[in-house]
């Protein structure tokens, strides 16, 4: 995604923009959720083989537009209109009859059932005693080769990575006759090659005269992809442009309403070696180990970033340095000690903070409370607990200084958890990791769905973290998010890791050879495509 | 039709729908009434009054109520945990096992030694029944459902044996039941001329200490918390077998207890119609009180008072007194519709 934005290099999309009837058109729509307005009177047009991009941040309405589009919302007021007829309120049947296709961010396909079999899924007659598969498979293979979406059709759903099963929710829609597709964050759980495929797909979609809208807060997607943006921020939309006539730094302003906060980054120190992995190994099921002789040093003052395409055993040492799995071989030492039985609490023992890639399942326990879910990891401790009976006083009035100094926006320390957005989530793990003042900090993918100002509060706090003589290791499939916070960064391919390079030195390029499992170092990497750039 | 989720629901709302919901149950089960040939009117009126309207009456359903209480906190312990425990009358017989096997005569003690040791002896026999499955669970992911639920069988078919065989009381005329517990085994009546017994507040202090211990101990809240979610409580650091064995003996000890209770509190002696279903009834009870150890005491207090109720009503104008289950079921699932309704609204359209 490092071409130049669609729109210049001349999509038909510009030329007819003003002959044609738009397909889409949502006029006036309103929706308020008891006191907060999801939406408010929002008027947007989609044409005919475009790609818009809807932008906004956490929270900005984009999704319940959407939801309203596809008739999971009736809206309060105000209209849509699907080539030139207006859409019934409340349907999603309808929506699908009138060709709008949706994708949906946490997909929505039976894990027990083939590929083919999710796609005829609702399509069939229920009272039809026969199913014809031939014929369904025939279109779908049509499909797949129109669009170059290739997934095996008698593929059973939980064998498929993520990127395949979105290549089947989008074929779910095609196989539905959709004429409009709208996709929401569709690049959140896929790598940088899977996202990059999946633009490809899209704008072949367009240029055969479908009309796809994606939501998204990546500026770079929406730069490198659209045809037209508009942002979303409060409900309202407060900047709409053809892209080719904006910069990311204008979408960034509409979008947070300023311009951006950016990471100060402090000058690198050198540290002494607080975390030393030892030929860590890590036998799955397969053939092959998923981590497979891991060699890893960090030092207080940094932090060391590790990139790679996911599925070469990230979650492996995510899990590892978090205590959730044991290694078969190799040895683990904080601070010149043997951790001898990794455990969750071993860990945090150890100094070791953790915040894991999944907030709702894995980090928090989304039915518990704020206060709750802050205790999580010091209830036991002597200053909240004597001889097992909690001192929820001392807690309340940790919790309540917490969500003070990590800004996280709540009612009250009595709220569930799960009413909390995305960004105020993960400032809460980060407020009961750092509250614990750790040396050694294991995050992993801390920006995932995050608005461009939760992230860069993340970046600061990881920064202020490592300033303050903390080691972060930070594993992270964005590459800009690495080059923007990293001090070194290696790279993670089938298991083991890439020698460390310094993060100011390197390379997008050499770092997608190291990626794809190229040995060359990313310096000299850099050299080479210098020379043949010349 | 649709279902959404409700944006926000007011305390009222909370307050009158299980109202609503018990006087839909009474209109379903009036209709009952009326097919058996009785006055709704007159049955609900003697339902209330053989349930409430003496001393006689009121003590009774306290009296019922008492082994309630036990079982339906030994329910909403475990299943807070998601432990499902569906094995509360086993344990409740196991309770009344060991207590007969203590109280019958190999230790002699003064009441006030001999009642707490039998109801802590009663307990462990109990947790240490759901220790089984749970260990099952923990260690070999065997559902424990299925367990609980078939030990019920095993521990009713071993009470059978006992009391038709080794443990046959000679001076029982024939009658499968065992010796009776030794006098300072028996709990004390709290009324005059009636059955109600020192069980009854044994219980209420039961639930009142499960709902402190929920709320205030280091253990409650791991309870809370494993039950919630056992990835991000493992992640957190808490030991989640060690919390679920642990929720395990507090169940099994609680549903053992109410087998104490009533044992010593009402029969005096082991049978083999100790319990109408107190057990599964437990789980009823819990689920009435969403789980809520102070809302187990009022709907326990609310079960007996239909099933006595009932029974007052069926003796008085000849029905069948099936319709004390009936009606409890009714209430039930209209209590469950009920709380559903409250999260979500139907549309029609």
């Amino acid at each position: 995604m490092t071409g130049p934005p669609r729109a210049m290099r001349g999509g038909p999309s510009c030329d007819r923009d003003s002959m044609t009837e738009p397909v889409l058109k949502l006029s006036g729509v309103t929706k308020a959720f008891g006191p907060v307005m999801a939406n408010e009177n929002v008027t947007l047009e989609l044409r005919p083989g475009e790609m818009l991009a809807l932008l906004g941040e956490n929270g900005a309405g984009k999704t319940t537009l959407m939801s309203i589009l596809f008739g999971h919302y009736v809206a309060d007021s105000g209209e849509v209109e699907v080539f030139g007829r207006a859409l019934p309120a409340g349907s999603p049947r309808a929506a699908l009859a009138a060709g709008v296709g949706m994708v949906h961010q946490h997909f929505t396909l039976a894990d027990n059932m083939t590929v083919l079999d999710n796609v005829m899924l609702g399509t069939e007659s229920l009272l039809s005693p026969t199913r014809d598969t031939g014929a369904a498979l025939t279109r779908l293979t049509g499909l797949m080769e129109r669009f170059g979406l290739r997934v095996n059709p008698r593929a059973m759903i939980r064998s498929l990575s993520v990127g395949e099963r979105q290549r089947v929710e989008i074929l779910k829609a095609l196989y539905r006759d959709a004429r409009i597709l709208i996709l929401d964050e569709p690049t959140a759980v896929l790598t940088p090659q899977e996202a990059q495929h999946l633009f490809a797909t899209l704008h072949q979609m367009v240029d055969q005269g479908l009309s796809v809208i994606f939501i998204t807060h990546k500026l770079r997607e929406v730069m490198a992809a659209s045809d037209r943006c508009v942002v979303l921020r409060h409900g309202r939309v407060v900047f709409e442009a053809a892209t080719a006539e904006t910069s990311a730094g204008e979408l960034a302003r509409a979008m947070v309403g300023s311009d951006i906060p950016r990471t100060s980054r402090p000058e690198p120190r050198q540290g002494k070696e607080i975390l030393y992995l030892d030929a860590i190994t890590v036998r799955g099921r397969g053939a092959t180990p998923l981590l497979d002789g891991l060699n890893l040093n960090l030092r207080s003052h940094e932090i060391l970033g590790i990139a790679g395409v996911s599925g070469n055993g990230q979650a492996q040492l995510a899990d590892l340095l978090s205590g959730l799995i044991v290694p078969d071989d190799g040895q683990m030492v904080i601070h010149g000690k043997r951790v001898h039985a990794p455990s969750p609490a071993a860990m945090l023992a150890h100094g070791v903070g953790r915040v894991p890639d999944d907030r709702t399942g894995t980090g928090l326990v989304a039915d518990m409370t704020v206060l709750e879910n802050l205790s999580t990891e010091v209830y036991r401790l002597p200053a909240f607990a004597r001889r097992g009976i909690m001192n929820f006083k001392a807690l309340a009035s940790r919790a309540r200084q917490l969500v003070q100094a990590f800004d996280i926006r709540c009612p009250s320390v009595d709220t569930p958890v799960r009413t909390l957005s995305g960004g105020n989530m993960q400032k809460l793990i980060l407020a009961r990791v750092l509250s614990g003042a750790p040396s050694v900090i294991l995050v992993n993918q801390p920006t995932w769905g995050l608005d461009v100002g939760a992230t860069a509060y993340v970046h600061q706090q990881l920064l202020d973290a490592a300033a303050r003589g903390a080691g972060v290791v930070l594993i992270s499939e964005d590459l800009d998010e690495l080059l923007q916070v990293a001090d070194r960064i290696q790279v993670m391919y089938q298991g083991s890791l890439s020698a460390p390079v310094p993060a100011a030195g390197v390379d997008r390029a050499g770092l997608g050879l190291l990626m794809s499992g190229s040995h060359a170092s990313p310096n000299a990497a850099t050299g080479t495509t210098a020379r043949s750039a010349a | 039709m649709r279902i959404e989720p409700r944006e926000s629901v007011s305390l009222a709302m909370k307050g009158i729908a299980p109202l609503m919901a018990v006087g839909t149950a009474m209109l379903v089960c009036s209709a009952l009434l009326v097919w058996a040939g009785a006055s709704p009117t007159q049955g609900w009126v003697l339902m209330i009054s053989g349930a409430l309207g003496s001393k006689f009456a009121l003590s009774e359903t306290l009296t019922r109520a008492t082994p309630l209480i036990l079982t339906g906190l030994a329910a909403a312990v475990a299943f807070r945990a998601k432990l499902w425990n569906i094995g509360g009358e086993g344990q409740f017989y196991m309770g009344a096992v060991v207590a007969t096997w203590l109280g019958t005569g190999p230790f002699a003690m003064p009441p006030y030694l001999m009642i707490p040791y039998l109801f802590l002896a009663g307990a462990m026999g109990g947790g240490l029944l759901l220790l089984l499955p749970t260990l099952l669970k923990t260690r070999l992911q065997v559902d424990e459902v299925v367990t609980t639920l078939l030990l019920n069988f095993i521990v009713i078919l071993f009470v059978n044996w006992l009391v038709f065989g080794p443990w046959k009381d000679p001076m029982a005329m024939g009658w499968p039941q065992a010796a009776p517990v030794v006098d300072q085994a028996l709990l004390p009546q709290v009324l005059d001329k009636t059955r109600l017994h020192l069980g009854f507040f044994i219980a209420l202090f039961c639930a009142v200490g499960v709902w402190w211990f929920m709320r205030a101990t280091t253990w409650g809240f791991e309870i809370r918390a494993v039950g919630a979610s056992p990835r991000a409580s493992a992640f957190a650091g808490m030991p989640v077998a060690a919390v679920t064995v642990r929720t395990a003996l507090l169940s099994g000890g609680l549903a053992a207890m109410a087998g104490v209770a009533e044992l010593c509190g009402v029969k005096g002696y082991l049978t083999l119609d100790l319990s109408p279903g107190f057990g599964y009834s437990g789980i009823v009870v819990a689920m009435l009180a969403a789980l809520h150890p102070l809302g187990v005491v009022a709907s326990a207090l609310f079960v007996a008072v239909i099933q006595i109720g009932a029974d007052s009503m069926s003796r008085s104008i000849n029905i069948s007194s099936y319709i004390a289950d009936v009606t409890t079921a009714v209430c039930l699932l209209a209590v469950l519709v009920a709380m559903f309704l409250t999260r979500y609204r139907i549309r029609w359209r």
